[in-house]
């Protein structure tokens, strides 16, 4: 290739051998036909995340044999593999443990031993403080650490949870009676079904579903893709992650449905690396159903649940959020009309084609100081001081609604009721259902300088607002947290919060203040 | 192509289409330019396929390589026209109403079916089936390509072939789809638009056509001869009959770009006379009575230049030639006063204007419109008209005047057989950093020509015949040998091997290749040469 200088090392065999299991074999030499892998640049991830898991690292070898494979500049290849945090470009050993110290784990007294990474939000909070460990080698592996959670707190008057607290084989695949259901209907009725429902994106933006399915379904260009983002990585949330492990059938018939109303050729799901198990039911599960869905796996970055980061994660480069518009529905997945949902977005349509439960619920995942943490179902405009006490609460000093893009509440604040609207007039946002209930031993400082660090570290560094900015933050919370504050923190911190909001391409950067902003203000932390 | 030369279909045109094939041509490499345009096409959802021996970077970049044998084009296009037949996608009412000979053409066909194709050009059938269907049902397709089809000694055969396509299906006439012969230079169409080829005078109006002369004889106050000029490979027969004795060398360097060098070398020194008029002391100026230095076209040089699209476009004069060089035409009109015929002062203005007064494609193209409209694509034949985006749009008309005849042609393999002496097909093409014999691209160092004097072999090859990647090995034919290092190729298959032209000083490539030439397009078989490799001693 005259226009591409490849890297001189070569890949082991063990290495080219798991490059080739993604990519396919190399051509041999007296082949007389041959295909481009100009269009195959999605596989680079894949590819480079098989190199790791077989010997632990990507290699320089690693990384210039995906290259050549897939077309792909070096240089790109290595500002893509260099954008994950679970991707090492520096030899390790084979096994390696991963050390959640985000907030739940902090609030469980988390601490990263000898020879571990410590970690961001491993979507573990119901069984803090948690880890997983990756094993590289013929046969890799990842393990979450402990094994296992408590059961459902809830048993009953659940609608999304239902089956799983009936204790559903997520094994085995039911009948797919919404989707007949649906295929009954047609597809235009489907979308006006979704429309007359409440039904708002779960993910945090809170876009009405139906009028997203509608437009896709418009679009003349073809094909039309639906994602499903599973990329849940806001910290303390974990609902997804227990929908597709307990119930994979139910999200594959809801993608199902959802392809065949808005005419999506091909669907994908898009799971988080730290999230083994869910990715072991769903690749099941989509085998086992036949569905023209494929499983893509990230590789450790926060930003890629932004939808179209997420697009740019799977068309095989870094993480970056595009400008919108145009929007997702237009120009969304390799350039075509694609319907994005959350996991539990896409769940709640069965039951509206059903009409077996027509109760608006939400899931709110439980964690901190609580007696029962765990996933709860509750209806929309249920008071957040009735689901603390179905957790069992202890006494809060504060209370993290939506995540590190979400808010802290004041314990005089705890009547709020958990809908759209009444979060909205509180100027608080339910984001992804996260409910982190801080005891009154805890840390409130060290958390606020956790959120501040996080944001640091998964900006993207594509825009300056977000990339300094997040910087300069973290950099005010300890002057004031250390006593070593120069007087004027809260106003850099207050110019900061508008400016990200303001001029930041996509929700990480616009919301990268939110929480700290609301301990500022309404906690009066870090003092 | 069906009388005028020139590719039928804009770089619009190739920017929209759904389907693009490069047949013999290497263009992400030879012309990267136009590549351009088809990296367009296919970042906007077109299919790119390439038939070429080697899988070029063209290839790598395509959605379907045709790995052929070297000169078995005519079977396989052959076995893809009727493939296209009897999978009912030819346009047979386009054929009944615009064509000629399809009868005579199907039955020349019938023999190619996929199998016997495959056994002869290598191709596996699925893929001619595949290039075949792809062809017959896309909307909008453009068939190019370059000297992979015209360097051969049935090169007009070969054009034959893939035009037959295009009659066969109807994808030409009509906007998206048509058949392009892409151009070496910013201005090879010029030179055929401007009567530079031995059978046209300006405008491809023919020599023999008495009309047409009896039009530039009342023009020129002179009578020109009824007879067809020879090419550059019948002068240098003529040169060998001692017919020709002297010649008159512009802008060209055939003492490198020959077939057969060692030849071209002797007949050239062996003139009465040589004249070369150039912007380098090229080898063959060296070998000159006389040298007339001459002004670069693009900044030193008022003019137009016409692309692989037919569009006329202006290049002007930003500064002064160097030393005693001189524009071509200050030189030509010289010369004229010298044989005693006062053209008056040269203006290239003027020049042209000549030409619309002559040539009925380029009669409204003033300066003014060429200026106003960033050139205009010919046949442009009054002040009102645009131009045209495609040629042969007759074709579509309700009553065809003048039907387009399909040609038969049958396979006829390379002059230089291979044989246990010469086992090797060696195969010569261009690489992206240089251009031709180097005139242009050799003159000034750069990382990008370290090595490529090499002789590209399969590794299969080399492990073969003891050869190391990376020595030096002796490469003989059967006209001559020269010694070249050796690189492995992965992209060549065994029994094929590659060179290029580009650094005749250091490798004279052509010492190697058969001058069999083409008699209808003058071209020699530069792309298939049968070789062998000895050690170095």
């Amino acid at each position: 290739m005259p226009d591409l200088k490849l890297l001189a090392d070569a890949p082991s065999a063990d290495e080219r051998a798991a490059i080739d299991a993604v990519v396919g074999a190399e051509a041999a030499n007296g082949d007389r036909v041959a295909r481009s892998d100009r269009t195959r640049r999605h596989l680079l991830l894949p590819a480079l995340r098989a190199a790791q898991r077989r010997v632990g690292w990507v290699s320089p070898g690693a990384l210039g044999y995906a290259c050549r494979r897939l077309e792909v500049p070096p240089a790109e290849a290595y500002g893509v593999a260099t954008f994950y945090a679970l991707l090492s470009l520096e030899e390790r050993p084979a096994e390696v443990l991963h050390v959640c110290t985000d907030l739940s784990c902090q609030l469980a007294g988390a601490t990263v031993p000898e020879g571990a990474h410590p970690s961001p939000c491993l979507g573990l909070c119901e069984r803090a403080p948690a880890s997983l460990r990756t094993v590289a080698g013929p046969e890799p592996r990842e393990e979450q650490i402990p094994a296992t959670g408590p059961p459902l707190p809830q048993t009953s008057g659940l609608k999304l949870l239902r089956r799983i607290a009936e204790g559903v084989d997520p094994e085995s695949q039911p009948e797919f009676v919404a989707l007949a259901r649906a295929r009954e209907m047609g597809p235009d009725a489907v979308i006006d079904a979704v429309k007359a429902s409440p039904l708002l994106g779960r993910g945090g933006a809170a876009f009405p579903t139906g009028r997203k399915w509608e437009a896709v379904a418009r679009q003349p260009a073809r094909p039309h893709y639906l994602v499903c983002n599973a990329d849940e990585s806001e910290p303390g949330t974990f609902k997804d992650r227990v929908l597709m492990e307990q119930d994979p059938f139910a999200l594959i018939e809801s993608m199902a449905i959802a392809m065949y109303a808005t005419g999506c050729e091909k669907g994908f799901v898009y799971i988080r690396a730290e999230y083994p198990l869910a990715q072991k039911r769903i690749q099941h599960a989509i085998d086992a159903s036949g569905f023209d869905i494929e499983l893509r796996i990230g590789a450790g970055a926060y930003v890629c649940g932004e939808e179209t980061a997420l697009f740019q994660s799977i068309e095989g480069y870094r993480g970056e959020p595009r400008n919108k518009p145009p929007f997702p529905v237009e120009v969304g997945l390799f350039g075509k009309p694609t319907v994005v949902n959350n996991v539990e977005t896409l769940v709640n349509v069965p039951h509206i084609l059903l009409g077996d439960d027509v109760r608006d619920t939400r899931l709110f995942c439980l964690s901190g100081n609580v007696a029962r943490p765990g996933l709860y179902e509750v209806e929309l405009g249920t008071p957040l001081h009735e689901l603390l006490e179905l957790a069992g609460a202890e006494p809060a000093k504060a209370v993290l609604l939506g995540g590190a893009a979400g808010s802290f509440l004041r314990p005089d604040q705890l009547d709020l009721p958990l809908s759209f609207e009444g979060a909205k007039e509180a100027g608080v946002t339910l984001g992804s259902g996260v409910v982190i209930v801080f005891g009154e031993q805890a840390d409130l400082v060290a958390a606020v300088l956790r959120i501040a660090e996080f944001f640091r570290d998964e900006s993207c560094g594509q825009c300056v607002p977000c990339r300094v900015g997040t910087v300069r933050q973290e950099e005010a919370l300890h002057r004031l947290a250390s006593g070593k504050a120069n007087g004027n923190e809260l106003a850099v911190l207050a110019d900061l919060e508008q400016v990200m909001r303001d001029a930041s391409i996509c929700g990480l950067g616009q919301t990268a203040a939110s929480a700290v902003s609301s301990a500022v203000k309404n906690l009066g932390v870090p003092a | 192509m069906f009388g005028a030369g020139g590719g039928t279909s804009s770089y619009e045109e190739t920017r929209s289409a759904d389907l693009i094939v490069l047949w013999g041509s290497n263009a992400r490499e030879a012309h990267p330019i136009f590549f351009h345009h088809v990296l367009k096409a296919v970042h906007g959802g077109a299919k790119l396929m390439v038939v070429d021996p080697r899988r070029t970077p063209s290839a790598q970049w395509a959605d379907l390589w045709l790995g052929i044998d070297v000169g078995t084009d005519i079977p396989l296009a052959n076995a893809v026209a009727r493939e296209i037949i009897h999978a009912g996608l030819a346009d047979m009412e386009f054929v009944e109403r615009a064509t000629s000979g399809f009868e005579a053409f199907e039955e020349s066909v019938e023999p190619w079916t996929l199998e016997e194709a495959e056994r002869v050009t290598g191709v596996p059938a699925d893929a001619i089936r595949e290039l075949a269907h792809a062809y017959g049902s896309a909307e909008h397709v453009q068939l190019c390509w370059t000297l992979g089809i015209t360097e051969h000694h049935n090169a007009v055969d070969n054009v034959f072939a893939l035009i037959n396509l295009a009659l066969l299906t109807g994808k030409v006439g009509k906007w998206g789809s048509g058949l392009q012969p892409l151009r070496g230079q910013n201005n090879v169409q010029g030179g055929g638009d401007m009567g530079a080829i031995p059978n046209k005078l300006p405008g491809f109006q023919d020599v023999l056509d008495d009309a047409a002369r009896a039009k530039f004889d009342a023009a020129w106050g002179t009578t020109i001869p009824p007879e067809y000029g020879l090419h550059l490979t019948g002068m240098f027969e003529a040169m060998e009959h001692g017919e020709l004795r002297a010649v008159y060398v512009v802008g060209e360097n055939p003492a490198q770009g020959e077939a057969d060098q060692a030849r071209a070398e002797r007949l050239l020194t062996g003139l009465d006379h040589l004249v070369v008029q150039d912007i380098f002391l090229t080898r063959t100026a060296q070998l000159a009575d006389v040298v007339l230095p001459a002004a670069a076209t693009l900044g030193e040089a008022e003019g137009t230049v016409t692309s692989s699209e037919r569009r006329v476009q202006r290049v002007r004069k930003a500064v002064d030639a160097p030393g005693e060089a001189r524009d071509d035409i200050e030189i030509v009109y010289e010369l004229a006063r010298r044989m005693g015929h006062d053209l008056g002062s040269p203006r290239a203005e003027d020049v042209w204007n000549e030409l619309r007064s002559l040539s009925p494609l380029h009669a409204g193209m003033t300066y003014a419109r060429l200026e106003e409209l960033g050139g205009i694509q010919w046949p442009c034949r009054d002040e009102d008209d645009p131009g045209a985006l495609f040629l042969h749009g007759r074709l579509w008309d309700d009553v065809v005047e003048e039907r387009a005849p399909f040609q038969v042609v049958e396979h006829d393999p390379p002059v230089d057989k291979l044989d246990g002496d010469f086992p090797l097909r060696l195969t010569t093409g261009r690489r992206l950093e240089s251009y031709n014999t180097g005139v242009q691209s050799g003159g000034y160092s750069s990382p990008l020509h370290v090595g490529g004097e090499a002789i590209l072999l399969a590794p299969e090859d080399g492990a073969r015949y003891g050869v190391r990647d990376g020595g030096r090995v002796r490469v003989v034919s059967r006209r001559g040998s020269v010694e070249a290092p050796v690189r492995y190729d992965p992209t060549l298959r065994a029994g094929l091997a590659f060179m290029n032209l580009h650094f005749p000083d250091v490798v004279a490539t052509n010492v190697l290749t058969i001058d069999a030439t083409d008699p209808k397009s003058g071209t020699a078989e530069f792309k298939a040469t049968a070789i062998r490799l000895e050690p170095v001693a």
